[in-house]
């Protein structure tokens, strides 16, 4: 359960560049996860409703844009969306793959804010 | 507040110019929130792009360069709570008493004793406690690096917090991450936590000499570590009877 130190640097990061643009509240985080960045979405939401109350931030919107995992099979010269997040075989010929092309996303993408 | 309306809102005899004041003002100190949705055009959207793990990882190359600055190489090691790691640190330590110059630094939520048991004469240990947290993070490492006296050394071993989930997001800025899975363990821990198996540069299958009393299939587990960390090498051997340490220790002299 890392996700509570995740959400306090994201809403540090956040609370600190709402501030400088002089806003008076945030109404929205936009968060990208990715299916392998070993972030659980549902334990991201739930330790951001505990640490917005009595920041500029609270009440604001959490939203989580999920990352499907891609990874690259040398075989075939093409990427592919693993079947699981983790098992990079390939979809067309089996072959195993660690070239992992997108998923490991872990990113304060966007504020919105008044 | 009733001051201040007391003063703004006099009751009894106007004042000399005759005008009754009625401040209705909001006193400074209640902040104003607008209520309900905000008002259309009022909403500005920032656009920051911004790596969560940007610090993480900056202190982790800092790390980096900073023991390569001191010929030193780092490993760091990672598996689920009692899988072996401090009784193979032992062992690997007594190993190469004499022949390479190592340090320690181990990180738990509480208490000091894998520090104890690891100390050895000469061998600076360093014990880092979380107090909670469940993995070891790059600036802790710059904080255990600053409190250990490095001098000569050539291998640092990182003992992270025993836990198969969050290490694996956390570069601490080692040259080889380590995933032990002991046979006491389910063959099948590496498709169930596979990032710390995934970013593994070795992987350590501990414990083989109760393998056969628990039925524990060890081709299952090689082909499962496999298949989630196909580049990975791989070490059978036991801690504790120090069955298949040789080749743990050949990995270990090949990193310098």
């Amino acid at each position: 359960m890392h996700e509570l130190g995740i959400a306090e640097s994201a809403l540090e990061l956040a609370l600190t560049h709402a501030r400088s643009a002089g806003a008076s509240r945030v109404l929205r985080i936009v968060i990208r996860v990715g299916a392998l960045s070993g972030v659980d979405p549902d334990a991201l939401r739930f330790a951001f409703s505990a640490i917005l109350p009595g920041t500029v931030a609270d009440g604001a919107q959490l939203q989580i844009d999920p990352v499907p995992a891609v990874a690259y099979c040398s075989a075939c010269q093409k990427d592919f969306f693993p079947d699981t997040d983790h098992f990079f075989e390939c979809t067309t010929c089996g072959q195993l793959s660690a070239t992992v092309k997108q998923g490991r996303e872990l990113d304060l993408v966007r504020l919105e804010m008044i | 507040m009733s001051e201040r309306t007391s003063e703004r809102t006099p009751t009894g005899a106007p004042p000399a110019s005759g005008v009754i004041l009625v401040d209705v003002r909001e006193p400074d100190d209640v902040p104003i929130t607008p209520p309900g949705d905000a008002l259309p055009g009022t909403v500005r959207s920032l656009d920051l792009q911004v790596r969560l793990l940007d610090e993480n990882d900056r202190q982790a190359a800092e790390n980096r360069a900073l023991l390569k600055a001191r010929g030193i190489r780092a490993l760091n090691l990672v598996s689920s709570p009692g899988s072996g790691k401090t009784t193979l640190l032992e062992r690997t330590l007594d190993a190469l008493a004499g022949q390479v110059r190592c340090a320690v630094l181990v990180g738990d939520l509480e208490t000091d004793n894998d520090a104890r048991r690891l100390r050895r004469p000469g061998l600076p240990v360093a014990q880092i406690t979380t107090g909670g947290t469940c993995h070891l993070d790059a600036s802790m490492i710059a904080r255990g690096i600053a409190a250990l006296p490095l001098d000569g050394v050539q291998l640092l071993f990182i003992e992270n917090v025993g836990n198969l989930v969050c290490p694996a997001s956390f570069d601490l800025g080692e040259n080889r991450r380590v995933t032990l899975l002991s046979c006491t363990e389910g063959e099948d821990k590496p498709l169930k936590y596979p990032p710390i198996f995934t970013s593994a540069h070795a992987v350590i299958l501990n414990k083989i000499d109760v393998a056969a009393v628990l039925g524990f299939d060890r081709a299952a587990a090689l082909a499962n570590i496999r298949r989630v960390a196909p580049k990975a090498d791989v070490f059978e051997l036991s801690a504790r009877t120090s069955e298949g340490l040789d080749r743990w220790l050949a990995y270990l002299r090949g990193l310098l």
